[in-house]
């Protein structure tokens, strides 16, 4: 495993998305996911609203960091705000 | 057909995740991994944060390897897309002459990538090469490793050669699938040739076009073998795309941390179009099947 | 196809009413397809004098000898036989990996199975250059590298997504009351599969292992990464030799030859599907 070269950060970073993985899964399995049609037309479930939720923030933080100087603890803060209108609104 | 809801199906599905997993996975949690630290060779690593990552995003070589990118995606859809779908609509329908055009048409398919770039290295050079050859004699000046334009023209017509027959294949399914009765009633309507197109062919077209564009799309945005034997990836970086210049940063010099910032962004692209790809080709085949 | 379809779909207003309007269009893209093909064919079969002191449009002074040098150089035919072993367990893995997945998703809804499936198409547009070097890493720890499996199994990337999409779209056409009949004739679910499922769909595994073969056969980058004697491919081969020979074009003309042999042969077996399985049984 030596050459994966794991850090703490990186290790904490995949063990928060295996942790909403399993989340959303338990959610699925005792609230069963129903379909529905947000403000993009298409039709949605709660797993797609977290992959949606997941690639913006990947693209948000991107921008931010190669746009603003300011500390990218602020990218996140927008990220949940993007990820509550997501769940809202998509 | 009506699916029935069994969690049992996951069994089947596990060899494949178990695979994929292997193979897709621990590769891309790496390029995670590289991604945050910097290297000196003998797997010693050190913090780097983000360091990479604003990097590359200030990079003039990446922007500009990207807007390459897009623009010979561009290029080679525009020409593949409507070359193919007309090529489609000429083929024989059945019988010995459709066999022999498909096999014949199937074959630039199968040549070996690094083969296509030496068949279009020899085919354009001006001393031993038919085109090349044959341009130099009309009197047109062509040398795709000085000339930035000859090297472009080369890349484009070699993809066009090796790829249209698979957007002229997929058409050609398409218009397998329509039943005569459709044809019949346009003639009774006496609809043109091209209303016969635009009202018939083209819609029922629609779904093996959209997989068409988007195997076209993604192989070419991740072009590397073909371009890379003929030019190189010149003359200078004129033709030097995203997945050239990401081999050359990653196994020629080495530079893991900058080659796996890259790497990141450069499938973070691919997922978002890869997504919104399938979920357009799904929402269409829903609505079809209402 | 009738009399009445086959009118309208070609041009009404011919120039020319001898000819054909489509016949020409095919015959202008067949010469344009076959063109570079033939010209290689041509440098083949000349010799190196010849290539570079004459131009002509077929060979002079025909000479089997480009040939001769590859099948008698063990450096040369061991790429094509290197390739051909990993593209043959690559396929083999990649078809029984996929078979039972593509039953899965064409009969039943599971939890996930929409993601799953998104998750494996990411695979296939996955650009080959972002996996190169964890590959590398990954199986230099494991102690694969330069082995055929290494190659199969990284070619399995790709594959095993394909293999599962082309596999799903063939069994979706056979109707699920066969399966049901079976069960209630008492047939295990294995038992079922081998002797009934299998042989209906057979002409999906024949097409779904033809393009596990030909995307495995053409793929360069990941099999030049992974090998560097001993599994050393035929793609990898011909770079190599083209900087280190001072240019011998004929036996590299000779050499891209036979590369496009193989598949050449096996078209013609699923010459009828080709197109089907290009839109990944979804036609």
């Amino acid at each position: 495993m030596a050459w994966m070269a794991w850090t703490v950060p990186t290790a904490i970073f995949f063990c928060v998305i295996a942790l909403a993985l399993l989340t959303f899964t338990v959610l699925a399995i005792r609230y069963p996911e129903t379909p529905r049609l947000g403000v993009l037309r298409i039709e949605t479930t709660r797993g797609d609203r977290l992959f949606i939720t997941l690639l913006g923030s990947a693209f948000i933080n991107l921008a931010w960091l190669g746009t603003m100087s300011d500390p990218q603890w602020w990218a996140l803060i927008l990220c949940l705000v993007y990820a509550t209108a997501v769940f809202r609104w998509v | 057909m009506e699916k029935t809801v069994n969690q049992k199906a996951w069994f089947l599905v596990l060899p494949v995740l178990v695979l994929v997993a292997f193979s897709a996975v621990i590769p891309l949690m790496t390029v995670v991994n590289y991604s945050v630290q910097d290297t000196f060779g003998n797997n010693e690593f050190y913090w780097a944060g983000l360091e990479w990552f604003s990097e590359m995003l200030d990079s003039e070589r990446m922007w500009n390897a990207l807007s390459r990118q897009l623009v010979f995606s561009a290029i080679i859809l525009a020409i593949e897309v409507p070359l193919g779908i007309f090529v489609a609509l000429n083929m024989p329908k059945k019988g010995f002459w459709a066999s022999l055009c498909l096999v014949l048409m199937a074959l630039p398919l199968l040549v070996p990538w690094n083969v296509v770039g030496t068949i279009w290295q020899i085919f354009g050079r001006v001393d031993i090469g038919l085109l090349g050859y044959t341009l130099d004699k009309i009197g047109i000046p062509y040398n795709y490793t000085q000339d930035f334009f000859a090297a472009w023209a080369t890349v484009i017509i070699m993809d066009v050669w090796h790829w249209t027959s698979l957007v002229a294949l997929l058409a050609y399914a398409g218009l397998q699938s329509i039943p005569d009765a459709y044809y019949q009633a346009a003639k009774i309507d006496q609809a043109s040739r091209l209303a016969v197109f635009r009202f018939i062919e083209l819609p029922k077209m629609q779904g093996v076009l959209m997989i068409a564009i988007l195997l076209r799309f993604m192989d070419s945005f991740m072009i590397y073998t073909e371009p890379f034997v003929v030019t190189g990836g010149g003359p200078g970086n004129s033709t030097t795309f995203l997945s050239i210049d990401l081999v050359k940063m990653a196994l020629g010099q080495f530079d893991l941390g900058p080659a796996a910032a890259f790497s990141i962004m450069y499938f973070l692209v691919i997922l978002l179009i890869s997504w919104v790809f399938y979920t357009v080709m799904t929402n269409l085949e829903k609505r079809e099947g209402a | 196809m009738t009399l009445a379809a086959t009118e309208i779909s070609r041009p009404k207003s011919r120039v020319l009413p001898w000819v054909n309007g489509s016949a020409v269009v095919m015959t202008l893209y067949l010469v344009f397809l076959l063109l570079p093909i033939y010209w290689l064919l041509n440098m083949s079969l000349k010799t190196n004098t010849e290539i570079l002191s004459t131009f002509s449009l077929w060979p002079q002074d025909l000479t089997f000898d480009n040939y001769r040098t590859i099948l008698t150089d063990p450096s040369w035919y061991m790429g094509y036989v290197n390739s051909l072993i990993y593209v043959v367990i690559n396929t083999v893995i990649s078809i029984s990996v996929a078979l039972p997945a593509a039953y899965a998703f064409s009969r039943y809804h599971f939890m996930g199975d929409k993601h799953l499936f998104f998750w494996l198409l990411t695979n296939r547009m996955a650009p080959p250059a972002v996996f190169a070097l964890p590959f590398f890493q990954l199986y230099s720890s494991v102690g694969l590298f330069d082995t055929h499996i290494a190659v199969a199994l990284a070619h399995c990337l790709f594959n095993v997504p394909l293999a599962v999409w082309i596999l799903e779209g063939f069994m979706r056409g056979v109707p699920k009351e066969i399966d049901e009949t079976a069960y209630i004739d008492g047939y295990s679910f294995g038992r079922f599969f081998m002797k009934i499922f299998m042989p209906l769909i057979a002409s999906g595994i024949g097409v779904a292992a033809f393009f596990c073969f030909m995307f495995s056969w053409v793929e360069l980058l990941l099999s030049r990464t992974l090998t560097s004697v001993d599994a050393k491919s035929i793609a990898a081969t011909m770079t190599r030799t083209v900087s280190a020979s001072g240019m011998d074009w004929g036996v590299l003309a000779a050499a891209g030859v036979l590369t496009i042999v193989p598949g050449a042969l096996v078209i013609y077996f699923v010459r009828n599907y080709i197109a089907k399985g290009f839109a990944l049984g979804r036609v």
